[in-house]
This record gives structure tokens, sequence and C-alpha cells, in this order.
């Protein structure tokens, strides 16, 4: 039995969608009470809950404490139901500390830490269904969960995954792509600066190829980006309607910050 | 929209995992119709004017195949005649599950823009996307799917302006399908029903393939094999380890007798021997069963029986020569035994062959057969038999039922009449699967615009060696040159020795219809009055070829080198060469003997032969192998084409100067790309044979008591120099013939994908081909990767890919053998013409292998083997008796042993067009009632002898 053709000659992936295409995008932002700051997304059937606290002064050892700049911490783990097989160990495991470390990275190229010195801020990310793209998934969700904590970012922090399949850039692989053998890239872009906070591949990819499908990873990002930026003002227009236009506060400056507004506490 | 597809599935370790797709409905997925206003598309498929004539449906009509169709009656959709066809995505999907070359097949037509076959993604369109319902088979939901996309069709287009008069036909053979199309009020025929329909093209009813419905008239009711077991069975016997899975094998000699090659761990690999029409179970050539060992107390021995299949007859004489198979023999020549219990995969393709014409005049069932005679014969139906004798034609296999003697088959073309030159070598090209058709307009389109020249960029990037005396040495009429020589003294008394090869791969860009067609290709094909370029012929017979006094571009492979071989130095260098002479062998040879002449290309030639002694020299102390195998030449005549003369080629002391170059070369090139590209080198390898191969060959010294020994290469080479016996110098060169026939096949593999790179043959650690770009792509990828590494081009993504490198070289394998099998039957035709114009040849020959009933015999001055048969049907047979151990054959009173001089009479036996062949028959020893006499009497009286 021949195995799944990822790329019809049509155009058509194996779910339907074009080469470029997005997997349907829906996102929740503050949906705990007792977090700074949480968001949940759903790309396909990849899940993803994100919870921020901080900043707040460094816990543990001192040791790590930063002068000049917040310390970022981050933890990635995976529901023992997210996988079509249960999971054995939901993390710690060397995927997900490599995952941790990623996300780590990530958040420290866009986060602007030195308005925070002295302190920590953690980022707690979960996969609840894992359906490919689990990086991309966690970036997204932890955006929209520290911008609901109201850190200042120095912008979106998008993140999508692309492979190569037959001479194409297949942007947004779920899982029977990414498993389908092929490259899979990893990419997070500040999409208004184009400037990428993270680039990671680890198949092997002929260099004539790299651009293409960089590029093709760029796009998706940015197309990403407009939906998180919807999900963000549509937020902030049901948070202003709950606090009747009080003390809201939200700035278009390159420089995002959406400072949670305080009368949110006392509802 | 989105739909979530959920589904179960069994793991390979076998437990059962929920898988969740997302599944998404579009509806932007056009139905491409020129008819259609309401859908967006560019350039619709599917034409106005779709008319095909038939009875059924008068006006337009696109047609709508089902699974079933199109898996079995391909050949009708093939057809150029059909047209505005729409093919379904679950078709397509369903396709590809079931058959990879049906799905390949498929494609091509889809591709071809000419036939106006259109895919619907229906799977993914928001009103054609159906879910399985509760207690439906996965079958039933797709005949489901497919009715529904059928509906759509005819609803949507019904809205279209001016298709009131189309009509969406939907084929089915199934008949529950059919009917609850017809319920739904589709318009909806049999397949035989619309095909029958066709007034104007009557010939289209031949190539319908039988169904199972027509099988039960055909043939009796009798039950002539055992029921094959179901795959599942079959999965679970493999997995128990009490079947065997492998390829099967039908013996050429011998139509009741076949191998099965079990591809084992390692080197396990066995054989497993199948013997008897029950046992071998419907199985055909190629195709992958599964097999039961029997009890160790049926195991048989390999019959050395040579039996061929001759048409209808009764039963009891087939059990007949299913018992001549069976003798004593000794309990060591047992080999496993075993029975076809199960097919994995059929491996039918179509075969070319002739029709056996039925003896009842209207028949319209015939029975034909095969060119490749390990193929059974097939039963086919066609009104046309008359019109298709003495014709070469060629028949698909459908299928073999339990109570048929011969599988059923129908007519997919003719190819022309029999004994024709053309036919002859249409059919050996189709058979051995070589592309031959012209290069397709895409593919000329890149090469470079005549008149071409060299301009002052490409002489920047490249050395200019044009100052060098360069020459090139080749066979007569050699028009692709791919390789020349050169050779000058240094100040410091070295010498510098130069390869240079033809720069293919400047003008074959990688990936580019040319470079894909060439891919495709592999390799040049020679036959005897013919070749079948790789390349076009302006490259490979103009552009690339380096012909004396013009300038061409080269890659250039040069060393330095001192009087005793020893390489000092070697560089690698793309270069603009114009060699000073095309040279032949013989031409070459005549100029070092010749003392007078001192010109440079002469001297540089005594230089390079004086070089290639020691280089040989020195190869076969380290352990090469020099084996021999009989080629001829034929002399052509220039206008008939018809060959007049036959000669075995003459090797010279310059043939093996240009060789010791190119495996110089070859050596060089290679460990050069393996140091520089350790995972994606193509290389060559020649693995070592197992040391049952040589059985044969041990067996034959043993009776001139002559030890060979084999436990490796530069043992066999010393013993193969060793083994002489007086007053009988051809004595060597059979044993070479021999040891050929015990290699293994040299290959091309990715350095990357295996870790044994010695070439037995060679004795090279590292081998390569690098010096016939012209006619071998290997070497274009070789020049490819070599010009990267010595910074000259750059890199593209499959070069580095090791398993796309891999494929490729399982096609260049492939495609190497089929042509050397084309060969050696191109010259097998040419032979057999020669005799036809010759009448009979009495001739010396040797005994090369003796069988049960037969020998087979070398004709050493054509370099032609041939078998004399020692039974016929029609007179009484002598007394034969066999000892598998000497071997011999004692014929009457007399003994043949192997090497045993004989004299035979050849001729050509035309008594069957089917397959015309030579036959030989025995003139000396005289045995009375077996040999025959000296063919002074008359050919006429001779050839009713010959014929069995």
């Amino acid at each position: 039995m021949a195995g799944l053709e990822l790329l019809s000659d049509q155009g058509y992936r194996v779910d339907g969608r074009k080469p470029s295409e997005l997997r349907k995008v829906q996102a929740r932002m503050g949906v705990f009470a007792q977090a700074d700051g949480s968001a949940y997304i759903e790309q396909g059937n990849t899940k993803a809950l994100a919870v921020v606290y901080g900043p707040h002064e460094v816990r543990g050892s001192r040791s790590r404490t930063l002068h000049d700049r917040a310390v970022i911490n981050c933890q990635y783990s995976m529901a023992t139901f997210s996988t079509a097989e249960r999971k054995r160990r939901p993390h710690g495991d060397r995927k997900s500390s490599e995952m941790s470390l990623h996300l780590k990275q990530t958040f420290e190229a866009a986060v602007l830490t030195q308005l925070y010195p002295r302190s920590q801020i953690d980022i707690y990310v979960k996969i609840l269904q894992s359906d490919g793209g689990n990086y991309s998934a966690c970036v997204n969700a932890a955006t929209l969960a520290v911008i609901d904590a109201g850190i200042p970012m120095r912008d979106y922090v998008c993140a999508c995954s692309a492979g190569f399949v037959e001479d194409t850039p297949l942007a947004d692989l779920c899982h029977a792509e990414e498993s389908g053998g092929g490259t899979s890239l990893a990419l997070a872009l500040l999409p208004r600066g184009g400037q990428i906070a993270l680039l990671q591949m680890d198949a092997r990819l002929h260099q004539d190829h790299l651009d293409t499908l960089i590029e093709a990873a760029m796009t998706a990002c940015k197309g990403l980006s407009d939906v998180l930026d919807s999900v963000v003002r549509q937020h902030l227009q049901e948070v202003s309607v709950l606090t009747r236009d009080l003390g809201v506060c939200f700035s278009a400056s390159p420089c995002i910050s959406v400072r949670k507004p305080p009368a949110l506490y006392l509802l | 929209m989105l739909k979530s597809k959920t589904f179960v599935k069994k793991t390979r370790s076998g437990g059962v995992m929920k898988i969740v797709r997302e599944h998404y409905l579009r509806d932007d997925i056009w139905c491409g119709s020129e008819f259609c206003v309401e859908c967006k598309q560019e350039s619709p498929v599917l034409q106005k004017d779709a008319c095909i004539e038939s009875n059924l449906c008068s006006s337009t009509h696109y047609l709508i195949p089902d699974t079933n169709l199109v898996l079995h009656q391909l050949d009708i959709l093939e057809d150029p005649l059909i047209r505005n066809v729409i093919i379904l995505q679950t078709v397509l999907q369903e396709v590809r599950h079931r058959s990879a070359p049906v799905y390949k097949r498929m494609k091509d037509i889809i591709h071809d823009a000419e036939k106006h076959f259109y895919v619907f993604t229906n799977e993914h369109h928001r009103e054609t996307f159906i879910e399985r319902e509760q207690a439906e088979s996965a079958n039933d939901r797709n005949d489901r799917a497919i009715r529904v996309a059928a509906k759509w069709y005819s609803e949507h287009l019904k809205r279209a302006p001016q298709a009131e008069e189309l009509q969406i036909v939907l084929l089915t053979n199934d008949r529950g399908n059919k009917e609850k199309a017809d319920e739904s009020g589709l318009v909806v025929y049999k397949c035989e029903e619309y095909i029958k329909s066709l007034t104007a093209n009557p010939e289209l009813v031949d190539r319908l393939a039988l169904t199972s419905d027509d099988q039960n008239e055909i043939t009796s009711s009798k039950i002539l094999f055992p029921e094959h077991l179901p795959l599942s069975r079959i999965q679970a016997g493999i997995k128990s380890s009490t079947l065997l899975q492998g390829i099967f094998r039908a013996s050429r000699d011998n139509y009741l007798e076949a191998t099965v090659f079990v591809h084992g761990e390692g080197d396990e690999s066995t054989e497993v021997l199948i013997q008897g029409l029950q046992n071998l179970n419907r199985a055909v050539y190629q195709d992958v069963v599964a097999v039961e060992l029997l009890p160790r107390n049926q195991w048989v021995a390999p019959s050395s029986v040579v039996l061929q299949d001759e048409g209808p007859k009764d039963e009891d004489k087939e059990e007949e020569s299913e018992n001549m198979l069976k003798c004593e023999v000794s309990e060591a020549m047992l080999k496993p035994t075993g029975k076809v219990v199960g097919i994995i995969k059929r491996n039918w393709r179509p075969f070319c062959g002739m029709l056996f014409k039925s003896q009842i005049k209207e028949a319209t069932r015939h029975l034909f057969t095969p060119a490749d005679r390990r193929i059974p014969r097939i039963r086919i139906e066609t009104r046309q038999a008359a019109a298709l004798e003495g014709q070469r034609i060629m028949v698909a296999i459908d299928g073999w039922p339990k109570h048929s003697r011969y599988p059923n088959g129908h007519f997919v073309r003719n190819l022309g009449s029999a004994g024709d030159k053309e036919t002859e070598t249409e059919v050996l090209l189709l058979e051995h699967d070589v592309p031959h058709q012209a290069f397709s307009q895409a593919v000329l389109s890149f090469l470079p615009k005549m008149p071409w020249a060299i301009t002052e960029e490409d002489m920047k990037k490249r050395e200019d060696l044009r100052h060098l005396c360069v020459c090139s040495v080749d066979p007569p009429g050699c028009t692709d040159i791919d390789d020349t020589l050169h050779c000058q003294d240094l100040d410091n008394g070295n010498l510098e020795v130069g390869v240079h090869i033809a720069d293919v791969s400047h003008f074959i860009r990688p990936g580019n219809a040319l470079d894909q067609e060439a891919a495709s290709r592999g390799t040049t094909v020679y036959l005897c009055e013919r070749r079948i370029d790789m390349v076009p012929e302006l490259l490979s017979s103009n552009l690339c070829s380096l012909r004396s006094n013009v300038e061409r571009f080269a890659f250039s492979c040069i060393w330095e080198i001192n009087h005793n071989a020893e390489i000092l130095s070697t560089r690698f260098t793309k270069s603009v060469i114009n060699s000073k002479a095309s040279l032949t062998y013989a031409e070459a040879q005549m100029r070092i003997d010749d003392a007078h002449m001192n010109d440079d290309i002469t001297k540089s030639l005594r230089g390079l032969n004086k070089l290639a002694k020691i280089l040989k020299k020195r190869r076969i102390e380290g352990g090469a192998l020099t084996l021999s195998s009989p080629e001829v030449r034929f002399h052509i005549d220039s206008e008939t084409h018809d060959p007049i003369d036959l000669q075995t080629k003459e090797l010279k002391e310059t043939n093996s100067m240009v060789e010791e170059f190119m495996l110089l070369a070859n050596i060089s090139v290679a460990q050069k790309i393996y140091d520089e590209f350790s995972e994606c080198a193509l290389l060559r390898k020649h693995p070592a044979p197992p040391p049952s191969n040589y059985d044969i060959l041990n067996k034959a010294a043993k009776s001139k008591d002559i030890v060979i020994h084999t436990d490796s290469a530069k043992a066999l080479a010393d013993s193969l120099d060793e083994a002489k016996v007086d007053g009988f110098t051809y004595f060597n060169t059979l044993l070479r013939i021999l040891a050929t026939r015990c290699m293994m096949q040299a290959v091309y593999f990715c350095s990357g994908m295996d870790s044994d790179f010695h070439h037995y043959g060679l004795a090279s650690p590292i081998y390569t081909h690098f010096t016939s770009p012209i006619r071998r792509y290997s070497d274009i990828i070789v020049h490819r990767l070599l010009a990267v590494a010595i910074g000259a081009d750059t890199t593209y993504p499959d070069l580095m890919d090791k398993h796309k490198q891999s494929t490729l070289c399982n096609n260049l394998n492939y495609r190497h053998k089929m042509a050397q099998y084309a060969q050696r039957a191109s010259v097998a035709f040419h032979t057999q013409l020669f005799f036809k114009s010759r009448g009979n040849l009495n001739e010396d020959g040797f005994i090369l292998f003796v069988r049960k009933n037969a020998i087979i015999v070398l004709i050493p001055k054509f370099g032609l083997e041939g078998t004399v048969f020692f039974e016929s049907k029609d007179k009484a047979n002598p007394r034969l008796t066999f000892d598998e151990e000497g071997p011999t054959l004692t014929v009457e009173n007399h003994a043949f042993h192997m090497f045993d001089k004989v004299k035979v009479t050849i001729s050509l036996d035309a008594s069957k067009i089917q397959h015309q062949k030579i036959r030989m028959a025995l003139i000396e020893p005289v045995i009375p009632g077996v040999s025959v006499a000296p063919p002074e009497d008359g050919p006429e009286a001779k050839k009713a002898k010959l014929d069995r």
C-alpha cells in the first residue's frame, strides 16, 4: 500500500487545503482569572493553553536574578490525553525540555525584558490536543497570554510551521504531513518588522529551497498575526464593554502594551 | 466548512489507534467544463464538442468511470478515442491504493492534454462530500460518493447555457451500483454495453478486458487449480513462517518448473523449487507469491529436461510430461521444494507475442503465445483473428480463474508483421522496456541553439587545453566519442597523462525536461543496426562528441605519472580541447607498430601504451579478473541492412590501452567524489559471488582434472591462468566463459545507503563510471558531483539527497540490465537473419552444458550457443542415460561430457513463425538414429528431420 499522498496533482493537501492555506484558528484570551494572563488557541485540531504569571520577583535561587532585565521562565508540557496513544510522561522529557528552551528563546527576543529588571516572568504552556505544529500553537497562545497579562512586547510573536513536499512549500503542517516524511521548519516572526525570533529545522534541505520555504513560513506567520490581532481587538472590546469604557488604554504604537484595566479586578 | 474525519486504524504492533483528521470542504472546486459559466475556472478541460459516436447516447456526453472500471479496463481508457472523462478523486485514491502501475498509467493519461481527462476533487467539494453511514462498508460508501458526484455533475451542468443536450454517463460493471444509479435517475451503462455501442470504432471491443461474468462460458467447469489463500491468511502464514514470500521466476527451458526467490535477512536468501502445473498454481513470471514448503520426502531436484508448452493438448499427455520431471537422484541434489498457495502481488504487463489461431474458423477465442517463453499462453477474444495472423501483437492478462488452463487476456495493439526487421526490433524494445520513442518537443527545446560556438565567457571558466596533442581511439563507425587521451613528457622527466571526457553535464542542466528524459532512459542502447540514444543526436553525435579538429568542452582528469606508472598527482578540471585525430583501434595499433611514424600523436600513443601495460600487469597482480564472453559483430549490407557476415570481436592491444586509462580515471574520480560527498556519491560495485555460484565451474574443471580455487578473486584469476589442457587451446576461453556466468551483476549505488564498495571483478576498493557521459546517465551525475567538488558548478537539491539518488540508481541498474538483454536479443535476431540467408552450415563446437535430454553447444566462430535435443515426438527416442555427477549424458553408446568437441549443422527453423529459432543437429560424433548426415543431401530432407 502506498503512503499518503501529501499533495495531489490538483494542488490539494490531505485535508483539502491549498498549499499556502492555514488551518482554522480560534482563540480566546483571559480564560483563567487567577493567573496574570492566559489564552487558549485552536489551530485545526491542535489545541494549546498558555498561562502567564508575573512579572514578579525571582523565586527559588536568587542567583538566577538578572540585574538589567527580567528572567523568562518557560515550561512546556503535553497533556497525557493529547495524542492518539496515551503519553506516559507529560513533561520533563528531552523533547519537552527542548521545546521549553525554544519558547524561552522566542520570548526573550520579543518581550521588553529590560523594563523589569530583577524580576521573573513565568510562561506555562500545555498542549491539550496535538495534531502537528505544537511549537507554533504554543508560541501563538503564549503571545496572547503575555498580551493578556499586560506585559509589553516589541510586537506579536507569531509562529507557524512549513514543510516541503514535491518542490512546493506547505504552510501550517498537520500531524499527517509532519510525520509523512520530508522537511518541517518552525519559524517565529515579529511580523511588523519582519524579524525572525526563532527558526528551527531538523531535517536536511537543499539550500536552494531554503529561501522559498522561509518565505512561505513568513507569509503564513503574517496571516496568523492578522488573526491574533483581531482576537486581541475583539477581546479588548468585550472587556471594555464589561468595564463600561473605564480606564482602557490601547495604543497601536509599535510597542504594544495592553495594560489590564484595573477595574477588571473589581469584577 | 470543516468536517472532522475520525477512523480507527490498526497499528503495526497490533494495537488499535483512533485517528482524527481534519477534512476541509470547499466551494471553490470547479467542474472543469467549457459549458459552465458559474465556475470561475481558467482553462476548462472538458470540451464542448465531446462526442463519441455511440448508439446509446447520441449527444455530447462526459464519462464517469468507477474504480473497478479504471482498474480493469484501463486499456480502453487509454485509447485515443476515449476523451472527456471525469475522474473522481474517490476513484483515483482507490486506484492508488489498489494498484501502483495502474495509478501511474492513469496519471499519465490525465497529464495528456489531448485526452481531456479532468480530475474532480469530489471528496473536498461541499456538495459532493458524503459521510459513511452506519453499517455501510467502505466500498459501498465510495460507490455512493461516485453516484452523488455524478448526480451533482448532471444537475450542475443542466443549469449551464447550451448544455441541454449534455449527458453525464456513469460507467460501472457493478450490478448493485448500476441499479442504484438507475433509481436515482442517472444515465448509467455497463462498460461492455457502452463500448459495443461505439459504432464507428468496433475494434475497441477487442481491447475490453474479460470480466468475471464471461469467464464461465469459456472454460469447462472442471477445477484445475487449487484455490489461492486470502491475503489475511497469507500474511498470518508469513508472520508465523509457515509460508514464504518470494518472487516467482519461471524457468526458460521448462514450463512446468519454476523457482521462487525468497529474500531472507542478510545472506539467507534461498530458492524454492516449484514443479508441476498444480504447484505452480497460476503464478506468472515476476509475481510476488506465497509458497508453502513440501515435506522433505517430497523434495525433488531441478530437472534437466527441456520442455516447452506445445499448446492445447490432452490431460494425460500433460501428466506424462510431468512424470518426466521425476527421476531418481541422490539425496544431495534435492532442493527445497514447495507449492504456490497464494499471490501477493501480480506483476503483469502487456506482453508481445503472436496469435495462435484456433482451429475452428469462426471461433473468436484464440490462444496467444508470448515472445518470452517464461510467460504462459494467454487466451484472448478477438474478431479480427484473420487479420492478426502472422502479426506481432500485444496482449494484457486480465485474470486466471481456477478452472482455466490458461490465463484470460485481451488484445492491446498490433505491432506489425512478424519476421519484419522493424517489427521485431520494436518487439524486443518493448519486451525489454526500452524507451525508444522520438524525443519530445519539450526535451528538444533545451538543446543549445545552432550554430553553437564557444564564447569568451566559457573560455574564462575553463582551462585552455587546445594546444595538447589529444586523440581518441574508438571502434570503427563510432560517432559518439566521449573519451580522448593525451600523454606528454614533462620537464622533470615524468609524464603527464590526461583523460578528457565529453562535458555533457554542461549541456544537460539538472531538472529540465532533457535531463529527466535522459535520467529515465538511463543508457544508450546499441542494437545491431540501430542505436537508441539517451540524449538527442545533436548532443550525442555533434556538440558533445569529441571529434577531431573541432573545439569541444571536456572534463579532464590529468595525472603526473612517472615511468613506473606510479601516480604522483591527480587533478580535475573543466577544459576546452581540440582533438587532433579520431582513430580506430586498428589505426592506433598500426601507428604504434609502425616504426617510421614519429609524429606527436604516435609518440603520445606509444607512451600511453607503455604505461597501460604496466598498469594492467599491476592490476592483474592485484587480483583483477580477465573474463571472456564471446562477442560478435555483424557486417551489415549497406542497402538491405541484412547481416552479410558475422565475426567474433577481436581485441587489440589498443583496446586494453584505452580501457586501462578509463579504469584509472574512474577510480580516481570515485575516490574524489567519495571524499567530498561521503553520503551521496554515486558509485559502482561488483559484489563477490556466493561460493555456490561456482559449482558449475568447479564441476566442469574437475572433468578435466583441474582444480579451480574460488576463495578470492586473486585465487580465481591465478587458477584460471593455469588451467590449460594440452592440445585444446580453446579450453581456457571456455572456462573463462563459464566463470563469467558465475559472476554477480555489477550495480550502481549511493554511497550513503551501503557500506560495501568493493568491485570484485576489477579488484578495486572503490569504482564509479565517469568516462561515458554521452551514453550513460550515471556518468552525468558523477560529472556533476565532481564539478561541485572542484568548485566548477553548484549543487542542486536532488543531487544531495541520498534517497533520490538511490531511486535513480535503481532505475539505472534496471535500464542497464534491460539494455543488455535487448542487445543480446538483437544479436540473436540478427544471427537468425544471417542463417536465413545462409542456409545450413556445418561448424565445430564445444559442449558447454549437459542436460538430461539435450546438450548445449557453443560455436566459437559465431559466438553462438544452441541446444541439440536428443528426443523428439515423432520418432522413437534413443536410449538416454544421464549422470548428474559428471555431468555426462550417454546417448545410445556415446557419452557426452562437458567441453567435448562436436560437429553440428546449423539452420534456421522457420516452421514456426511464432518462434523462429536456430536449430542445431549433431553430425559428429556419428550416432545412428541420432546424428544427421551432413547437409549435402539437400535442404528439404534435412529440414524435415530437424523439426520436432
